[in-house]
């Protein structure tokens, strides 16, 4: 039986070659996030800025009259509704700021939405409501706060373990590829505006763990190769690293493109935005754990001394009696 | 390494099966596990409210509430021993301004009297020793009550204990199932409640504070002063939305009145005259020989049955009611004399409480999440099987087996545990079949790459799954690192995930580096490949 293999034997793709024009194109597509998120916002749930949403299936229609609906919640004065589909083009959600008096009577959040239930439902009785959502201005900021928080925690604790476990040149390299995955990520929701929730910074969060593996897996090998093949220039070694691992690296982001995948297509709508910053977060750790984290380490100026020191490794080698049968 | 002793093979097996079987209760359902036997494990994954849809409320109370209400209990406990002491200490020129309580004593000799009355009202209920109140005489004559910082939070502390348990009674009074009550930092409750009808109901019920109370009404307050807001003395104002002369306010008299936390019973029932929905109340022996006491004394006048700071109705009092019960007559509906039973009955919430968060998710919703969940959670499985197989032959099954191992030992320690399974949760699954795989596939390239190097059969797995080792070792512990954060930082359905996401990278470890390496040495051992097929 013959088996697929994605990547022939022996594969030997200069990837760093293109190290400065890649790093260039890293930088500006991260500065470019950064400006979209500047430019256009993102589009904040009610976990972030407070308010209330109203999800609704209408069960016998095609789609959901939203601009109708806009103008029917509009005249109840309440402020303007932000409508948008969710799932199928027969479900909506409603998102709402709260009344300014809710902060000193609860009750007139709830009055609202049977306000505007209620002028749904009479014009439209094939109407389900599937959910409500409301967050009070003080709870939603500090959702914001501990998100915002974590993610940085992440970042940074995740940092240290690689600085740890490998050097501090490292844990630099793996901190600009999370930043990268991350910044990108948040362009990518504030292009396309869709909702930025709770479920959002989790994937956010589950990326930072996952795209750091090819990191990690990378950073492994050319630690490994560094001990081995001492004399070896280190633009060839990271070279020699990158292609060694590449097979696995496709392999194990395919897999999981391959879950996420089937996530977005045939998944709960509640979490379609999860599953597509996931299959992105996956999809640019694994361009970044290329071309962000390796690149680093040279200008870094790691080399072979920076695991053995360059007197024991001799030692090393005159007992072994060469470096290539380590390992 | 590729030598696997009997007993390891044993112990090895025997933890698999234990978590398949610990899986099986929640796999099969509701109207499976009936046929399970009852001497085996039986506990389930349970479905987190966006799930099986249900409410998630927030509440919470506001600290300067807790302190006013405690000054406003300490100026009538100062009050009453004034009163009481004998000679009767004079005091005057009260006030409640700043958090603290100040007072004159009339008469300079006195104060001596009037602080020894005090002190017992100031110590602290704990072991600790450490007083509730500070007390200082200022001038001479002025006192001053300032709460401690430890006392004010002491009585925080309770107030939310207290409410903890009227809203868990209330709850349970409702009649729903399996409501998660708990409480959250300093100031919060979270109530779970899964499968509500009618969630409006509910938060209603746990808006009201429910505090009753019965005060004699002044009728001989200047109507025009009431209507203005302005009390005479010896009385306060009360809004009365419901007033038959139509003014929005009435005066009632500050003393001699009743709390409504003297019941031992309330009920909805109808009015025999005007058929109107009422409640029934049932005051215990004190409650009811000061009822009796009140309405015998003031036959004939009105006195005004107050709720949460409002007046609900003012009847006359047409004789002594003597029987320790009474009827709460007020513009109620059915459902809104029902719910005020409800109230009465599981007592009165020490503190006010604000919905500060609330999600609400349709069974609908919550099913539809449920089945799409499975289906894309088993075209990932499937598909990645497939690849596996395709691409690494029989290693990739191996891969595989420890793959589908994996899944029955998450749900298994999630029933152990009794975890909630969330629909973030359910992405978690799916992700984990997709990362999972991923320890395999390091090892399987790793052996491939070996044998290209030229290493013999035996040797190459042995040392693929050496160094593969340690990278898996580096890159689950960046996923264990994010996961932990996630279930710090993240909030009810995201610590599902991160609970499924954690499960998942500890159990992927354990089959896909020990439980494939024990199918691969078995195999090794009874075959003796000369040529590796990968």
């Amino acid at each position: 039986m013959r088996l697929l293999k994605l990547v022939p034997d022996d594969t030997n793709i200069g990837f760093l070659k293109w190290r400065n024009i890649a790093m260039a194109f890293s930088i500006l597509t991260i500065i470019a996030s950064i400006g979209l998120v500047a430019a256009k916002g993102l589009n904040f749930g009610v976990d972030f800025i407070g308010g209330q949403m109203i999800q609704a299936t209408f069960t016998e229609s095609e789609t959901a009259p939203i601009p109708d609906l806009r103008d029917r919640i509009g005249a109840l004065g309440y402020g303007e509704a932000t409508i948008q589909r969710f799932g199928d083009a027969n479900e909506v959600s409603i998102r709402m700021r709260l009344p300014a008096e809710a902060e000193s009577r609860p009750e007139a959040a709830s009055e609202m939405t049977e306000n505007i239930v209620s002028t749904i439902n009479a014009e439209y009785p094939d109407v389900r409501i599937d959910g409500v959502e409301s967050v009070s201005g003080k709870v939603s900021s500090e959702l914001f706060e501990t998100g915002a928080y974590s993610l940085l925690f992440a970042m940074i604790a995740i940092s240290i373990y690689i600085w740890i476990r490998f050097e501090w040149q490292f844990g630099v390299g793996a901190l600009f590829a999370l930043v990268h995955d991350v910044a990108l990520t948040f362009g990518l929701f504030a292009l396309t505006q869709m909702e930025f929730n709770l479920n959002i910074v989790a994937a956010l969060l589950t990326i930072i763990g996952y795209s750091l593996n090819d990191t990690i897996v990378v950073f492994d090998r050319i630690r490994e190769n560094l001990k081995k093949y001492r004399k070896m220039d280190i633009i060839a070694l990271l070279d020699l690293s990158v292609n060694e691992t590449l097979a696995r690296t496709v392999m194990t982001s395919l897999t999981m493109l391959i879950a996420l995948g089937a996530l977005i297509l045939w998944g709960p709508d509640v979490i379609f935005g999860f599953s597509v910053a996931m299959f992105f977060g996956v999809f640019v750790g694994t361009y970044s754990s290329v071309y962000m984290a390796a690149p680093i380490l040279i200008w870094l100026k790691v080399g072979p001394d920076t695991f053995v020191p360059a007197e024991s490794a001799n030692e090393q080698a005159e007992k072994l009696g060469g470096p290539e049968q380590i390992g | 390494m590729l030598d696997f002793p009997r007993w390891k093979v044993i112990s090895i097996s025997l933890l698999l099966a234990f978590g398949v079987l610990m899986s099986l209760p929640s796999l099969l359902g509701a109207s499976g596990q009936k046929y399970w036997p009852g001497f085996l494990p039986n506990e389930t994954i349970n479905l987190g409210l966006d799930l099986q849809g249900g409410s998630h409320i927030l509440l919470e109370a506001d600290p300067a509430d807790v302190a006013s209400a405690r000054l406003e209990t300490m100026e009538e406990s100062v009050r009453a021993e004034m009163r009481r002491a004998t000679p009767r200490i004079g005091i005057g020129d009260i006030s409640r301004k700043n958090g603290v309580l100040s007072f004159l004593v009339r008469d300079s000799t006195q104060v001596d009297a009037a602080r020894d009355a005090i002190v017992p009202l100031t110590s602290g209920a704990g072991l600790t020793g450490q007083r509730d109140w500070n007390i200082e005489v200022r001038d001479d004559t002025r006192f001053v009550l300032t709460p401690t910082a430890a006392g004010l939070e002491n009585a925080v502390e309770n107030a939310m204990e207290t409410a903890t348990d009227v809203i868990r009674r209330r709850i349970d009074e409702m009649g729903t199932r399996e409501p998660t009550i708990i409480r959250q930092g300093d100031n919060r409750i979270v109530v779970q409640v899964p499968g509500l009808d009618d969630p409006e109901a509910l938060k209603a019920l746990l808006g009201q504070t429910a505090k009753l109370e019965f005060k004699l009404v002044d009728y001989e307050a200047d109507p025009n002063m009431v209507a203005a807001g302005r009390a005479p003395v010896g009385s306060q104002i009360f809004p009365y939305p419901d007033n038959p002369t139509g003014l929005p306010n009435l005066a009632v008299k500050r003393l001699g009145g009743i709390s409504g936390d003297k019941l031992t019973d309330a009920g909805q029932s109808f009015d025999q005259q005007t058929n109107a929905p009422v409640v029934n109340i049932t005051f215990d022996t004190e409650g009811g020989s000061k009822f009796a006491r009140l309405t015998q004394n003031n036959v004939g006048r009105p006195f005004a049955i107050i709720l949460d700071g409002q007046i609900l109705s003012a009847p006359n009092i047409n004789e002594p009611i003597l029987g320790g019960s009474a009827q709460i007559s007020g513009n109620f509906t059915v459902e809104s004399a029902n719910q005020l039973a409800i109230a009465l009955r599981s007592g009165a919430l020490p503190v006010d409480l604000k919905i500060v968060e609330e999600r609400t998710v349709g069974p609908d919703l919550g099913k539809d999440s449920i089945d799409k969940g499975t289906i894309a959670a088993i075209i990932a499985t499937v598909a990645v099987l497939t690849f596996m197989v395709v691409t690494y032959g029989r290693f990739g099954m191996y891969a595989n087996i420890a793959l589908a191992l994996n899944l029955f030992i998450i749900v298994g320690v999630m029933a152990m545990f009794n975890a909630t399974l969330t629909l973030p949760g359910i992405a978690g699954f799916v992700l984990t079949v997709g990362s999972a795989v991923d320890a395999n596939v390091l090892i399987n390239e790793r052996i491939r790459e070996e044998r290209r190097r030229g290493r013999r059969v035996i040797q190459a797995i042995e040392v693929g799954y050496k160094e593969a080792s340690r990278a898996i070792m580096d890159a689950n512990v960046t996923n264990i690192i994010a996961g932990v954060l996630l279930f710090m930082f993240g909030s009810g359905p995201v610590k599902g995930f991160a609970v499924v996401l954690m499960i998942g990278i500890a159990s992927s470890v354990f089959t896909a580096v020990v439980v494939t390496r024990m199918f691969v040495a078995l195999w090794v051992r009874r075959a003796r490949p000369q040529e590796l097929v990968i």
